[in-house]
């Protein structure tokens, strides 16, 4: 089974990435980007046939390993 | 909204401080009042409990162009020519989010430099870590080392000297002490207080946003379970908006448009006006409306408590509005007018056309209560003999294990991390008694040091302060240098346990005695107390940065043994004082003792000697002897300088091991060249200063005579074993 | 002989290189980020540092600036184009130079001196060297990791367009002496018209005896023709 999760900055926590990326596209004519958040994309297959036992387990290594809590939130996408 | 004991105990006050704030004011403060009074009376900011004694220290010298009171301290060194300096504390955040905690750290150390109008030039870490087996220990010196890297490497400022440490005792309570160096030119200093009336204050940097609201009232707080909930404080670093914000500084620096220029750090906003103006002896006025805002609807709280990192507030001379703001605007740094400087004496803040805050200036920095907090004199600690117990022992068993420890491991693993060579003048890299970096494009040199002794303070926080002032003396003096002043980082446990404070009343009077002999003043520093977590503390920990300069750098000296069949002396006299020594704590487990004694006269007479013959050019090398002894300052120049020695025991009364590790203050190794021998030997006699021959330099191997021989090769695979190890790096 | 240095918000090393310039005797301008077109000039050089932090990718925001289409029509005229650190990973980032730059083996930012092995002397870059092939230079990033796919290494290795490689002190190129990982140990690469160079140690660094060597000298002292 295949389950991606994507990793982004919380929402108060300063972006310096996203705030450089958004300045170089208005110098680059794109005038109409109101802002840029840059996070990480994680595609993960799991030997796991059962949905509910797959979302459980990346759940727990979104919490430990891919995303950092203070910091970071993190959303799984099942497809 | 209603001020509740609760919200007043959330905010860290106590209920007597608030007595006092409403007797200051007439009247019960608002919600955004409170908070100002939170950050303000903090200990952090304020320093309520250890002002009393900071006063005592020695501040002054002949080169102090200016001592604590400012952004940094500052040295003349000729020229016209000036070093601004100091040393700060990130602890507290640093555990919480070691990456970001430590390299906030950095930036906060840095702009504190550069807001005086110098370029950052260099800087020094000392990081401790707890017990090497604790599981926090790896992903903590993991997480610090990449933080302070990555900020200090993208500000393109090198970091060249350090050091890191484990005790059980920082195993909850890490310390993160970042020290920067900046040169500035005597007529072109900028300090930070405020001037004139009517001026425009001005607000220059990145944006603000919610990070690290209460950073500072978290720094005086201990842990406990609850700490995970103070996790959303800790800031971000932006080391590029930085970089940016240093060039851009320096550029509107060239010519006099800034009256008065602040960082802002601890407590944002706030600590910046109100400083700004309490200095001046002035009101501010400020205009919440004009904050550049990061985040939708942030409120006057907020903004004034917001810790969001490189920002600084500036008062210019009417009229120079516009060219600071095309300067600001050609590096992308936001430029706002927030306010101006008024004669009323008070902070005032406006918020969509109402008044939010009126707090007399008084009552947020001079009228902040300073406590006398009761203390009691440390115990001395018994002594323990056990030296039957090394009869046993092997000499060659007992350097080695001192070698291997991670306390004692050469520590290139860190500094390999970051760039130490950037900006073209690093003379010394890390790894020497101390660093050294060329004043560019002179022949002079600046020599710097950063060093901390927590065990013999822990024994003894009187003896402990003096040694550490004294080793750092003697780091400067083994590179040729000429000792000029320190900064200090006081890291101590809770203040308003008497045991902790009477540590640090004993330090301070150690590191002031020190001082005033050597002529070595402290011009900056910080303090940071409640390192402890649950009733738990820190060992008694302050952190010295000294500077000094070398005047001609062709005068340079190393660590490292440079020829073969050149005597090795040591200068300075052994009595073998094992306890408190690493022979004892790695080797024989013996953790209790008193520290060595120091004798600031043979301090003093030793080190100028040692200093007088470098310039004379008679020695070819020079290493201070520290922790491990004469044992391991050989072992280490050994190392350095890939040559050997072969060394026969002088006759002495005492014990081979007490003689080899003791950890006697004062001393020095030095190698002399047999041209040079009588010469050193007639000074040093006409001098009255003791010295011993060891022996020779030779090949290939480290030998004491009819004891042991190691070749040079397992010395170093020794001595580079333990952090490759610990990462499992090959 | 004249030179440009380029200034990217960010750049660290551009006031290190331009003393080095200047030692050289070149008459050098700093130029800024955001100008349209270069001063007239023999050499451009785009500097070590974090421009832009490093953000998104390194050197991919400055090779977008303003100024870089002149320095590409510069480069095509036959101009001579250094790029040093994060100037390698710009000159990458534009195309100029092919291949790509990832993080480090060890995942570390590195800083320490190197051995490089000089494989190519007929270059304005390097042809001083002749007079010592095997040299020290310090290295200190993140993202040094120099790879590319097999027909672009072919034809570097083929076209001989690899100055500089890692070695150990007696020139033996080998994995255990590679830093960072980087493919076949490269530290340096041309375009096949040899007028562009992209390189990750930094020759600006050691260019004084004081500062432990001068082997950085070799290099500016092949630009200006001694």
């Amino acid at each position: 089974m295949k389950i991606t999760v994507t990793v982004t900055l919380k929402k108060d926590v300063l972006d310096p990435q996203g705030k450089v990326v958004n300045k170089t596209l208005k110098n680059m004519g794109y005038n109409n980007i109101a802002n840029v958040r840059q996070g990480k994309y994680f595609e993960i297959e799991i030997n796991e046939t059962k949905k509910e036992k797959a979302k459980k387990i990346i759940d727990e290594i979104s919490k430990k390993l891919l995303s950092n809590l203070i910091i970071e939130d993190y959303k799984i996408n099942l497809e | 909204m209603k001020m509740t004991p609760e919200l007043i105990n959330k905010h860290g006050i106590k209920p007597e401080e608030y007595n006092t704030i409403k007797k200051l004011l007439k009247r019960e403060p608002n919600l955004l009042e409170l908070g100002i009074f939170s950050a303000m009376w903090n200990e952090h900011c304020s320093y309520k409990s250890s002002k009393k004694y900071l006063k005592t220290l020695p501040t002054k010298n002949k080169k102090v162009i200016q001592g604590p009171g400012e952004n940094a301290g500052i040295i003349d060194i000729g020229d016209n020519d000036a070093l601004v300096f100091k040393i700060e504390s990130h602890n507290h955040p640093s555990f919480i989010e070691p990456f970001q905690g430590a390299a906030t750290g950095v930036g906060g150390i840095l702009r504190d430099v550069f807001t005086m109008g110098a370029r950052p030039i260099a800087t020094l870490n000392s990081i401790h870590f707890g017990s090497h087996n604790n599981p926090k220990t790896k992903n903590l010196l993991n997480g610090v080392v990449s933080g302070i890297g990555s900020y200090g490497n993208c500000m393109g400022v090198p970091n060249v000297g350090g050091e890191v440490k484990f005790n059980d005792c920082y195993n909850e309570n890490i310390l993160v002490n970042a020290m920067a160096v900046g040169l500035v030119k005597k007529n072109k200093i900028f300090f930070s207080k405020a001037q004139g009336l009517n001026q425009p204050v001005i607000y220059v940097g990145s944006k603000t946003g919610r990070d690290g609201i209460h950073g500072a009232s978290m720094a005086s707080a201990e842990f406990d379970e609850n700490s995970e909930e103070k996790k959303p404080t800790v800031q971000v670093g932006d080391p590029f908006t930085e970089k940016l914000l240093l060039e851009a500084c320096l550029e509107l620096m060239e010519d006099d448009s800034i009256i008065s220029i602040q960082d802002m750090g601890a407590a944002g906003l706030t600590s910046s006006s109100v400083e700004m103006a309490a200095k001046g002896n002035l009101g501010i006025e400020i205009n919440l409306d004009q904050v550049p805002c990061r985040e939708d609807k942030m409120e006057p709280y907020e903004m004034m408590l917001s810790e969001s990192q490189e920002r600084m507030l500036l008062i210019l001379k009417s009229g120079k509005e516009e060219k600071a703001n095309k300067i600001f605007d050609k590096w992308n740094l936001d430029f706002s007018i927030i306010g101006k400087t008024t004669n009323t004496k008070k902070l005032i803040l406006n918020f969509k056309n109402e008044e939010v805050a009126n707090i007399p200036l008084t009552a947020l920095s001079s009228d902040v209560p300073i406590y006398d907090r009761k203390w009691v004199k440390t115990a001395s600690t018994k002594k323990v003999k056990k030296m039957e117990n090394t009869k046993y022992l092997r000499l060659s068993e007992a350097l080695k294990k001192i070698l291997v420890s991670p306390n004692n491991s050469e520590k290139s693993w860190v500094w390999e991390q970051y760039d130490h060579t950037v900006m073209g003048d690093t003379i010394q890299k890390p790894g020497g008694d101390a660093a050294v970096v060329r004043v560019h494009q002179q022949k002079k040199g600046v020599a710097m040091t950063i060093d901390s002794s927590a065990h013999y303070c822990f024994a003894d926080p009187t003896t402990g302060g003096k040694q550490v002032v004294c080793e750092s003396w003697r780091n400067l003096i083994s590179v040729g240098a000429n000792p000029i002043a320190i900064t200090n980082c006081l890291n101590f446990g809770n203040p308003e346990k008497e045991k902790i404070m009477g540590q640090f009343v004993e330090s301070i009077d150690g590191i002031s005695q020190a001082c005033q002999y050597l002529d070595f003043p402290v011009v900056s520093g910080n303090v940071s107390f409640y390192n402890e977590t649950h009733n738990k503390g820190i060992m008694p920990t302050p952190t010295i940065g000294g500077v000094g300069l070398i005047e001609d750098l062709n005068n340079m000296m190393t660590k490292s043994f440079k020829e073969i069949n050149n005597y090795i002396y040591v200068v300075g006299k052994t009595s073998g004082h094992v306890y408190q020594s690493e022979f004892y704590r790695v080797v024989m487990n013996i953790k209790n003792g008193p520290p060595p004694d120091v004798n600031l006269f043979n301090e003093k007479n030793n080190g100028l000697a040692i200093k007088e013959l470098i310039l004379k050019k008679l020695l070819t090398s020079v290493h201070d002897i520290s922790s491990g002894g004469i044992m391991v300052a050989l072992a280490e120049m050994c190392i350095s300088g890939k040559i050997g020695a072969n060394i026969q025991m002088p006759k002495s009364n005492i014990n081979m091991h007490e003689y080899l590790f003791g950890e006697d203050q004062s001393r020095y190794l030095i190698e002399v060249n047999k041209k040079n021998k009588k010469e050193v030997s007639d000074f040093l006699e006409k001098n009255s200063i003791f010295y011993e021959l060891l022996g020779k330099t030779q090949n290939d191997s480290l030998k004491i005579e009819k004891e042991f021989e190691i070749k040079l090769s397992e010395l170093t695979q020794l001595n580079t074993f333990w952090f490759k190890n610990y990462f499992k790096e090959n | 002989m004249k030179s440009a240095v380029i200034v990217f918000p960010g750049s660290n090393c551009d006031r290190d290189v331009a003393i080095a310039l200047k030692k050289f005797k070149f008459e050098n301008q700093m130029v800024w980020h955001n100008d349209l077109t270069l001063p007239k000039t023999d050499l451009v050089v785009l500097p070590g540092g974090f421009s832009y932090g490093d953000y998104l990718r390194c050197g991919c925001i400055a090779s977008k600036s303003k100024i870089m289409s002149d320095v590409i029509q510069h480069s095509k005229r036959g101009g001579l184009v250094l790029g040093i650190c994060n100037g390698f990973q710009v000159l990458i980032e534009t195309g100029l130079l092919p291949g790509i730059l990832l993080r480090n083996k060890k995942l570390k930012f590195l800083a320490k001196n190197v051995f490089l092995k000089i494989l190519n002397l007929n270059n304005k870059f390097t042809s001083s060297y002749k007079k010592k092939k095997i040299i020290t230079l310090p290295i200190a990033h993140n993202e040094g990791n120099y790879f590319a796919n097999d027909n672009i290494l072919k034809n570097l290795e083929d076209k001989n367009l690899i100055p500089f490689k890692y070695c150990d002190k007696n020139g033996n190129i080998k994995k255990e002496f590679n830093p960072n990982g980087s493919s076949n140990n490269i530290a340096g690469i041309l375009n096949s018209e040899k007028n562009i160079l992209g390189m990750m140690p930094h020759p600006e660094r050691l260019i004084d005896p004081l500062l432990s060597g001068e082997d950085g000298s070799i290099l500016f002292e092949s630009l200006i023709g001694i």
